[in-house]
């Protein structure tokens, strides 16, 4: 089905949303219904639980160098009681690296998240709402943005900009707005005519008002579903990054580790237990967006459902 | 409108877009910390160089000239020299992009013929064990990091079990008469071996998925009804009717997929040391290695935007039903 095709099927459940709230207590809903939008829910959850527990609970900081009770570097050691996952080439603490890299994934995945849904979400508002040439200009834009090649970009401009990761954040979110943009606007050019849309035109309500106040919660949990794709995309693309050596090198991330690992050649020295954990914590974070994002998908769209 | 005006409007749109690239890399390239020469000029070339290339990019001019003189340069694919080897950047590309294309060929093949057998798979077992399984686990191809299931691959299977080489695309000294002779050398594909499976273990997850949704929505369509009603075999009916109707967007997605995969090769390439077009731009990005960086990017940019319009092609040339007229 083409998102066109989506936003047309949308509306025959949308029509009952008028508010805000009545739009995140749909989205409450997707969790309830469907078990492994439920499993994406819960590793998020415990996802952030080990982000603000890190400083608490990881048994060394992550950046410190360990000793051996001779007072030598405690470098390359495999997993043993005192270092569950044993230690990098230079004696710091495998385990705590990974505890310390949910919080780069966390910021990360839910600020680029965010930023990139209410940038596609204002685009297509405005888009689908003004038409005329407010709508080309966007939509020209958005060719672009499809255009471009995203990775190539991406290590370009932080390059240019320099390696941090607000830096990695910003360059997600100028050019993943791009799908959320399209959708939205085939979605608000379909509510534009509505007569509940007309009426609140003729009562007075001002262009913004009526956009947002009367279209945007109707496309809000379409925001959501891709939303909850962007986190997982933004994971992945900022441990992209930081593997490819474009990252920020003060902050611990599971990107940066497997650099790291990759580096000092860990798969030569059969160190599994170095580049295994940072890898499936990016995996699960990732499929948990993707199941969260089929949940939506499945509640507003029901048709796939039936199949 | 009809279909060779939509067309035509594809291709203008097509080269618009590409003139943006261009821009923005100049804007880029220019803005790049320090002098902007340095963005065409090594202190290290000689003098004799240095004039050479001043003149070629006229960097002496002023920047409204130079930009003029930039997308010139770009449409006889000049992009002046590398910082490091001192070779012009257009041998360089030369010399990587047959690589890249035979990596992310056969990755492509390879993932499409798995993709649609096993995603008509899931749409014939619809309901079952299989499917409850089977996507999930695709989703799983699709969520892991490309570049650590690499790294996994590296180590099981070059590190422990010695089947394959763990870097570059032929052993340090050989020798080939030619291009062909090298391609088709044991080494070379024992080379190419894992970084092809890795790449199409990531690039499978869409034809499947896409193949299984679209077999479902044809399998509802009144013609397969009217072959049941024939009394076809299943097996038929799922192969030779519903199958082949449902490779439509699948083919759409294959030429998509050549533009994409090539700007996304960066991971696969560096991981694998494979000497390709995106491992390059990767090292001369680190390397600030300018004028190699530039033409790489823009190479990708320029195979990315023709599959885009390729795709549009096939997709309008395919299927007579899909019109373009003005709504």
């Amino acid at each position: 089905m083409s998102s066109s095709e989506r936003a047309a099927a949308l509306p025959q459940w949308t029509r009952a949303t008028s508010t805000w709230r009545d739009a995140l207590l749909v989205t409450w809903a997707v969790a309830r219904r469907d078990r492994f939008a439920l499993a994406g829910l819960v590793i998020y959850g415990v996802l952030l639980v080990v982000a603000l527990a890190a400083p608490v609970v990881a048994p060394y900081n992550p950046q410190d160098l360990n000793y051996r009770p001779d007072g030598e570097v405690a470098a390359d050691e495999v997993p043993s009681l005192p270092h569950w996952l044993g230690t990098t080439n230079l004696g710091r603490d495998i385990f705590s690296q990974v505890l310390f890299g949910a919080r780069a994934a966390l910021v990360v995945g839910f600020v680029a998240a965010f930023g990139v849904v209410v940038l596609g979400t204002l685009v297509g508002l405005f888009a689908g709402y003004y038409s005329g040439w407010v709508d080309t200009l966007l939509m020209r834009l958005a060719d672009v943005a499809f255009g471009i090649p995203f990775l190539p970009m991406a290590i370009v401009l932080v390059a240019f900009l320099g390696p941090s990761i607000w830096n990695t954040v910003l360059v997600m979110i100028l050019l993943l707005w791009r799908d959320t943009g399209r959708v939205i606007r085939a979605q608000v050019l379909s509510l534009r005519t509505r007569s509940y849309v007309e009426a609140a035109r003729v009562l007075g309500a001002s262009h913004l008002r009526t956009m947002f106040v009367h279209i945007a919660p109707n496309v809000l949990p379409l925001s959501f579903l891709y939303g909850s794709l962007a986190v997982g995309w933004a994971i992945l693309t900022e441990a992209t990054i930081s593997f490819l050596g474009f990252g920020d090198p003060n902050v611990i991330s599971w990107g940066f580790m497997l650099q790291d690992a990759y580096n000092s050649q860990a798969m030569a020295r059969h160190a599994f237990y170095w580049f295994v954990p940072p890898g499936l914590c990016i995996m699960l974070a990732v499929m948990a967006g993707f199941f969260i994002g089929r949940g939506y998908e499945e509640l507003l769209f029901p048709r796939l459902r039936r199949r | 409108m009809n279909r060779v005006s939509f067309l035509l409007g594809r291709l203008l749109q097509m080269v618009v877009v590409l003139w943006v690239v261009a821009t923005l890399l100049f804007l880029i390239f220019r803005l790049m910390p320090g002098n902007p020469l340095v963005a065409y000029i090594d202190t290290n070339f000689t003098a004799e160089m240095q004039q050479t290339l001043l003149r070629q990019f006229g960097l002496d001019r002023p920047l409204h000239v130079q930009y003029a003189i930039y997308l010139g340069n770009l449409v006889r694919g000049e992009f002046g020299r590398s910082f490091f080897s001192r070779e012009p950047v257009s041998q360089v590309m030369w010399q990587v992009l047959p690589n890249t294309l035979v990596l992310t060929l056969s990755a492509l093949l390879l993932a499409y013929v798995v993709g649609v057998l096993g995603g008509a798979l899931l749409a014939a077992r619809r309901g079952s064990w299989t499917e409850a399984w089977g996507i999930p686990a695709v989703l799983a191809t699709r969520a892991a990091p490309e570049f650590w299931v690499g790294m996994l691959a590296l180590a099981v299977f070059s590190f422990t079990l010695n089947w394959f080489p763990s870097f570059g695309a032929t052993s340090p000294g050989s020798v080939y008469p030619n291009w062909w002779a090298k391609v088709v050398s044991w080494d070379f594909l024992r080379h190419l071996t894992l970084p092809v499976l890795t790449l199409a273990l990531y690039l499978q997850g869409l034809p499947t998925l896409l193949m299984r949704s679209t077999m479902l929505e044809v399998m509802d369509e009144d013609f397969i009804t009217f072959c049941r009603m024939r009394g076809l075999p299943e097996r038929t009916i799922l192969l030779r009717h519903a199958a082949r109707n449902a490779l439509l967007p699948v083919v759409t997605a294959f030429a998509l997929g050549i533009g994409y995969s090539i700007g996304g090769n960066v991971i696969i390439e560096t991981v694998f040391s494979w000497p390709g077009l995106g491992r390059t731009l990767v090292r001369a990005v680190a390397a600030k290695d300018y004028p190699v960086a530039q033409a790489a990017f823009f190479l990708i940019a320029c195979v990315m935007i023709a599959m885009n319009f390729v795709a549009d092609l096939l997709y309008t040339m395919l299927d007579p039903r899909v019109s373009h007229e003005q709504q």
